[in-house]
């Protein structure tokens, strides 16, 4: 019976980790810097004030528009909780782009970012969930038509960082 | 402009010695296993893990070890507890590095085809 419920619960704590061959400082400009986001993952421009309770916002890439055009222009807003360049990102992340989302918890998202041999950096997202189910699954790639989520979008980095390439070219 | 700063090579290097692991961590019935334990739920401890499995505390170790070279598990510390969590991007990486390559391929032959087909008529 305990071991049944146990079963039940489901975790709210997701974490991706992938290696590439770049320095930290490249990993680091290419989550926060203007004009980075928009080549990989899902294309969306990204604002960081990198200071504590700075605020973050993802807007819509004219992709995404054209698809949905009832897509608001801001489709996520967050919070700068610590921000360490070019090692550690801490913030709240919390998508608004439909009402079931908004109404969810902001969840917790953390980069972090180490040097490991050979001219590699280890970049790790763990991204805390809780009291966000349908976050949950968008960003584990479960939801159908919404993308690969945190997977798609590291691979996609990866694939950027070491080729200067996108993998959808 | 930074495909210039890197040495192409080396890259595919590292990408092969990574798939290698990959691969190899996934020939085993009981890491399949532990991978499907930790997708129905993750962040699980060691003895959670091993009370599933007919097999010594040090045999579910060495699986687990070999999971996590691959990358496909990353543990974390969670006050005396090690959790274990089930990272997907190495699969990702190979299933956009060489399934969508063939694919890629075969959907450029198919419009081949039909270009072929309607230029024929």
């Amino acid at each position: 019976m305990i071991a049944a419920a146990t079963e039940k619960q489901v975790t709210t704590t997701q974490v991706y980790r992938v290696y590439i061959k770049a320095t930290a400082q490249a990993i680091w400009d290419a989550i926060t810097a203007p004009g980075w986001a928009e080549k990989y993952g899902y294309g969306c421009p990204v604002e960081y004030d990198l200071r504590p309770k700075g605020a973050f916002r993802a807007v819509a890439s004219p992709a995404m528009k054209a698809h949905a055009p009832a897509m608001p222009d801001v489709i996520i807003v967050g919070e700068v909780i610590e921000s360490a360049p070019p090692r550690k990102l801490v913030q709240t992340w919390h998508p608004v782009w439909d009402e079931a989302s908004a109404k969810e918890e902001p969840t917790r998202l953390t980069y972090e970012i180490d040097d490991q041999p050979g001219g590699m950096c280890r970049l790790t997202i763990t991204h805390d969930v809780a009291g966000a189910p349908l976050t949950a699954a968008m960003v584990a790639g479960e939801v159908p038509n919404a993308g690969g989520g945190w997977a798609f979008v590291l691979s996609d980095l990866k694939t950027l960082l070491e080729t200067g390439k996108r993998l959808a070219e | 402009m930074r495909a210039d700063l890197t040495c192409d090579h080396l890259v595919t290097y590292y990408r092969l010695v990574d798939d290698d692991r990959v691969f190899k961590a996934l020939a085993d019935p009981t890491r399949r296993f532990l991978l499907d334990r930790l997708f129905a739920r993750d962040g699980r401890t060691l003895t959670e893990l091993e009370s599933e499995l007919d097999m010594t505390r040090f045999g579910v170790m060495k699986h687990l070890r070999i999971l996590e070279a691959a990358g496909l598990v990353v543990t974390r510390r969670s006050g005396r507890e090690k959790l274990h969590f089930l990272n997907p991007v190495p699969i990702r990486l190979i299933h956009d590095r060489w399934i969508d390559k063939y694919r890629e391929r075969r959907v450029s032959a198919l419009a081949e085809l039909k270009r072929e087909l309607e230029g024929s008529k």
